[in-house]
């Protein structure tokens, strides 16, 4: 019999639209089956915490780790599947740049139990009742694992060796695992480590639309506007984070007429991916008659982008150079 | 500490070497005084500026960010000045969302002959900021719990 390869799919804070993901393979799967034993994919089979902790390190071969890091049961699990794991990918968004759940950095732990146990209308809790890491009720010590202040990323928790973005990843590229996985089975051999499995350009560089005249004077969100199928989306005033997100998930947004939202997340020069986007739209908002706007005019101008933070960052807020909100005056 | 307790506020200036950059020079063989708490980088034009460097500048310490370009219609490069303008603009806007007070980020036009004008929007600034107190990002330990 063949050698086959130990395979673990791990989850953090996660809404499992990765493990579809890999669903999604179809038939292929077939072919990923036939390399790997699953050892952990707690989504998918009966697999317990107990199982990993009574693996020995490096048991597993490859895990794919997909989620954001929101909780101390997060942090433990992907601790401990970096013990036991040859090699690490970060696998969506979530791991990659802490995804959509990472926009939680925007508001805070106190804030967040405020708004679900207290302020939200249908909440009856005079007494305030919340979540608590340990009581102890009839004799019995009961836990919650810990939610976090802030959300972070896979590879700011532990070590990352490759990155497959994505919300979720494209099947095109899972399928580029499945020759990296056979390689590393036959060959020890493995990509050098941090590798983004994706494409190197933006995402405008392999966008199917044409691009002619890069000058807008006002946005347009997607339903205030039918867009011509052919033209860049941004040409036509629709906020498409094209120009700042790394390429290599196919266009498919683009191809069914949406802009991109930024899935993929910044390019591998791009240290952020919101930074790069404001410098972005400053190039093409009001450059025609950029010599007759007064501060204010362009100012009102801006201020139709009504989200910078959590347009630019949709998918990047953990990872950015100012990756939460703060508060002025301590 | 806030402005009256002795609160030196460290300042990055990013400056275009056409104007502002010029406006300082000539405000130092001058000799014109003004405080000392700005950091000049010298910039080709200041819409050479990424917001990426604005972001890393706060991130690291930085209690404010000074720009200075060439006055609207007076760019070397004929229109850097105006991309410079929105970029701030938009910029502010995001600084605002992320509970950093806009002010902390300056833009001011200054012409190569304006030594004196280029003290003055200096020492304001260093003031406005001295009010403002230090960088929040500096102050908030991220807590884990």
């Amino acid at each position: 019999m063949a050698k086959r390869i130990k395979l673990a799919i791990g989850l953090g804070s996660t809404c499992s639209g990765c493990d579809i993901a890999i669903l999604d393979l179809n038939e292929k799967i077939l072919s990923l089956v036939a390399l790997a034993d699953i050892v952990f994919w707690p989504t998918a089979m009966d697999f317990k915490l107990s199982d990993l902790e009574q693996m020995q390190n490096n048991d597993i071969d490859v895990t794919l780790y997909h989620g954001t890091i929101r909780t101390s049961e997060n942090e433990h699990i992907a601790h401990l599947l970096r013990e036991r794991s040859k090699v690490m990918i970060a696998f969506g968004s979530c791991a990659c740049f802490g995804g959509i759940p990472g926009l939680c950095n925007l508001t805070n732990k106190k804030e967040i139990l405020e708004t679900v146990y207290k302020e939200t209308p249908s909440t009856v809790n005079p007494e305030f009742t919340t979540p608590k890491t340990k009581i102890a009720q009839d004799g019995h010590d009961l836990t919650l694992p810990e939610l976090f202040n802030d959300a972070r990323a896979l590879p700011q928790i532990i070590d990352v060796d490759y990155y497959l973005p994505g919300c979720p990843p494209v099947v095109e590229l899972i399928e580029k695992l499945v020759p990296i996985i056979a390689n590393f089975l036959e060959k020890g051999e493995l990509p050098p480590k941090g590798t983004v499995i994706a494409s190197d350009k933006t995402l405008c560089e392999q966008c199917p639309l044409t691009k002619e005249n890069k000058m807008i004077s006002r946005i347009f969100r997607p339903h205030e506007i039918i867009p011509d199928p052919k033209r860049c989306l941004l040409e036509q005033g629709i906020l498409c984070l094209g120009p700042a997100t790394r390429g290599g998930c196919g266009a498919r947004c683009i191809n069914a007429r949406m802009p991109c939202r930024g899935c993929m997340g910044p390019t591998a020069e791009a240290k952020d991916q919101g930074a790069k986007m404001v410098s972005a739209i400053a190039s093409i908002l009001g450059v025609e008659n950029e010599k007759d706007l007064s501060e204010g005019d362009v100012e009102k101008l801006m201020s139709q982008i009504k989200d910078p933070v959590g347009t630019f960052y949709r998918f990047s807020l953990p990872v950015a150079l100012v990756n939460r909100r703060v508060k002025e005056g301590g | 500490m806030d402005g009256t307790d002795g609160f030196e506020p460290k300042i990055i200036g990013f400056c275009c070497n056409w104007c502002a950059y010029a406006g300082a020079d000539l405000a130092g063989i001058s000799r014109i005084q003004y405080p000392s708490n700005l950091r000049m980088i010298r910039v080709m034009c200041s819409g050479a500026i990424e917001v990426t460097y604005i972001l890393e500048a706060l991130q690291k310490g930085a209690d404010g960010v000074f720009i200075g370009g060439c006055h609207p219609g007076d760019c070397h490069y004929q229109a850097g000045n105006y991309k410079t303008m929105r970029k701030i603009i938009l910029a502010k806007q995001m600084l605002a969302q992320l509970g950093i007070s806009p002010q902390r980020l300056k833009l001011e036009w200054v012409s190569a002959a304006e030594g004196q004008r280029f003290a003055q929007v200096v020492t304001d600034f260093i003031e406005e900021v001295k009010k403002l107190g230090p960088n929040p990002l500096c102050q908030e330990v991220t807590q884990h719990g």
